[in-house]
């Protein structure tokens, strides 16, 4: 525990002396800010209207649904793209400046270095999560939303993205070139991100297959409130098969 | 008053060096190690020992399969044939303990750029177990040791080749490990800081094993109690400094046994 602690430690102060953590940070943070401003003003375009012809039987426009779950899916969006360029770094790195033979011959087990390491960009995503509470805090402030699903959305988007920066580092642990770390990322985490699209022509069981491994299905439900086993086990086990990865790759990795 | 190297309780890191002992204890031991990249023979069938408190020369021409032995001893590399033991344990099987008891440079020092100085060699006493109230007393022994104090703040990334192979040395020699295996310490740093290098390795060599890669002779022959000459991944020579450069200099021995393929010397 000492030397996970350790290692996340060293890879916390290399986000945060470089500006690699700054940037994706207010990147996020200015992205998410560009559209929650387009979903809120939406929001207000749809008020002024349904005030202006109240049609019987029409559902007035809800603040949850149309923004914050607007935005919050529009966060996994970003999300794709952001994360392999945090992850892509983490072991590629230490393989091409040699630092991985350091930790290696070190008493360290791979498992430790893994762990460590994916310790520290889960803190740093859930400070980049944490940051942008602040547009649903607004509308908390000058609305009334319902609190439950801004909780379980937040808590669905962590799960989310710690799945992700799990397989972008177990694609780091293949590789010693940090760019084809981050493309084979991106286009990873971009398919799984797609992934239910067949689901409609497919049909069948098929396409019970292909939604139940779409994170934006299983993002759905927590972002309408609703914590489910399901949601949950799924986003662990995506986070786990990442680890998984990544360790085997790093043990492989000495008996080329 | 404590004794400065108490902390380290291992009792057979202080004091009992070959010379007391007279029977010396193999810390290092190589028995028949070969390493193959698919149809290329890195190395084929190295033997050799090192004893306690001995500062062994690993000579060889470049390719000649130093490192790549180094790195197996090291427990980076596996090997395909042989066995090594280091410190009395298997590099394969019981390479945790291995891992325990080594310090280890590798050609380039494994350093973090964005590090400085004091926070990396803090991570190493970390990452290599040091007792956690020692951390701080033992990263200043180091520095001292080493002559990197004056630099403690800087970031890795700025320090001058010479600066950055003596940090690695610092890193090495942290845990006060039983076994110091150093690939090509000396190579690229200025006259001045080459003395200075040699000095450490010998006065680490009092108390360590140093298992010492070059290719530069005259180091060899002020630092070492022992050679073993690799060449094309074998041992040609192995044997005490003052056997094998009894009749010859040091340099003739070498070039003789690098440049044919003759029969394997062996002094002991």
């Amino acid at each position: 525990m000492r030397t996970i602690w350790a290692i996340c430690k060293r890879e916390l102060l290399a986000f945060f002396v470089s500006p690699i953590a700054y940037f994706v940070i207010t990147g996020f943070t200015l992205l998410v800010g560009f559209f929650f401003f387009n979903h809120l003003s939406y929001f207000a375009q749809m008020v002024e209207m349904s005030s202006m012809i109240s049609l019987r039987g029409r559902e007035l426009p809800n603040l949850n649904q149309t923004v914050i779950e607007g935005v919050f899916h529009t966060m996994v969006v970003i999300l794709v793209f952001l994360i392999p360029l945090l992850t892509m770094r983490t072991i590629a790195e230490e393989k091409k400046k040699g630092t991985f033979e350091l930790l290696i011959t070190s008493p360290v087990s791979v498992s430790q270095i893994v762990l460590g390491k994916f310790l520290s960009i889960a803190i740093v995503l859930t400070i980049m999560l944490s940051v942008n509470l602040i547009f649903p805090a607004l509308l908390v402030k000058y609305g009334n939303p319902e609190i439950l699903p801004i909780v379980s959305g937040f808590l669905g988007l962590v799960l989310c993205s710690l799945g992700f920066a799990s397989i972008g580092m177990a694609v780091s642990s293949f590789t010693e070139n940090q760019v084809v770390a981050g493309v084979v990322s991106m286009v990873t985490l971009l398919l799984l991100y797609v992934i239910q699209a067949p689901a409609e022509s497919l049909g069948g069981t098929a396409a019970e297959v292909f939604r139940y491994l779409s994170p934006v299905e299983q993002l759905q439900d927590l972002l309408r409130g609703i914590i489910t086993l399901k949601s949950i086990t799924y986003f662990v086990s995506l986070i786990v098969v990442g680890l998984f990865l990544s360790q085997r790759a790093l043990e492989a990795y000495r008996w080329r | 008053m404590r004794s400065r190297r108490s902390f380290f309780t291992s009792p057979l890191t202080v004091g009992l060096g070959a010379q007391q002992n007279g029977d010396a204890k193999v810390m290092i031991e190589v028995r028949g190690l070969s390493k193959s990249y698919g149809d290329y023979q890195a190395v084929e069938d190295i033997s050799f020992t090192a004893g306690k408190g001995e500062i062994v020369g690993f000579l060889g021409p470049n390719g000649a399969g130093k490192t790549t032995t180094i790195r197996m001893l090291a427990t980076y590399l596996p090997p395909t044939a042989g066995s090594a033991t280091v410190a009395g344990f298997n590099v394969v099987t019981q390479a945790d303990e291995v891992r325990k008891r080594i310090g280890y440079l590798p050609e380039n020092p494994p350093l973090y750029g964005e590090m400085k100085v004091v926070e990396y060699l803090t991570f190493i006493a970390e990452i290599k177990g040091v007792v956690r109230s020692r951390i701080a007393a033992r990263v200043e022994e180091v520095m001292e040791q080493c002559f990197v104090a004056d630099v403690r703040n800087k970031l890795c990334n700025h320090l001058s080749r010479g600066y950055r192979q003596r940090v690695g040395l610092a890193q090495a020699i942290m845990n006060d490990p039983e076994v110091i295996i150093l690939d090509e310490p000396t190579s690229g740093l200025d006259p001045k800081q080459i003395i200075e290098i040699r000095k450490l390795i010998k006065s680490l060599g009092e108390r360590h094993t140093v298992l010492l890669s070059t290719h530069i002779l005259p180091e060899v022959a002020m630092v070492c109690d022992k050679v073993v000459i690799v060449n094309r991944g074998h041992v040609v020579v192995e044997g005490p400094l003052s056997q094998v450069s009894r009749d010859k200099s040091l340099e003739q021995v070498f070039l003789e046994s690098v440049s044919q393929d003759g029969p394997i010397v062996t002094a002991a």
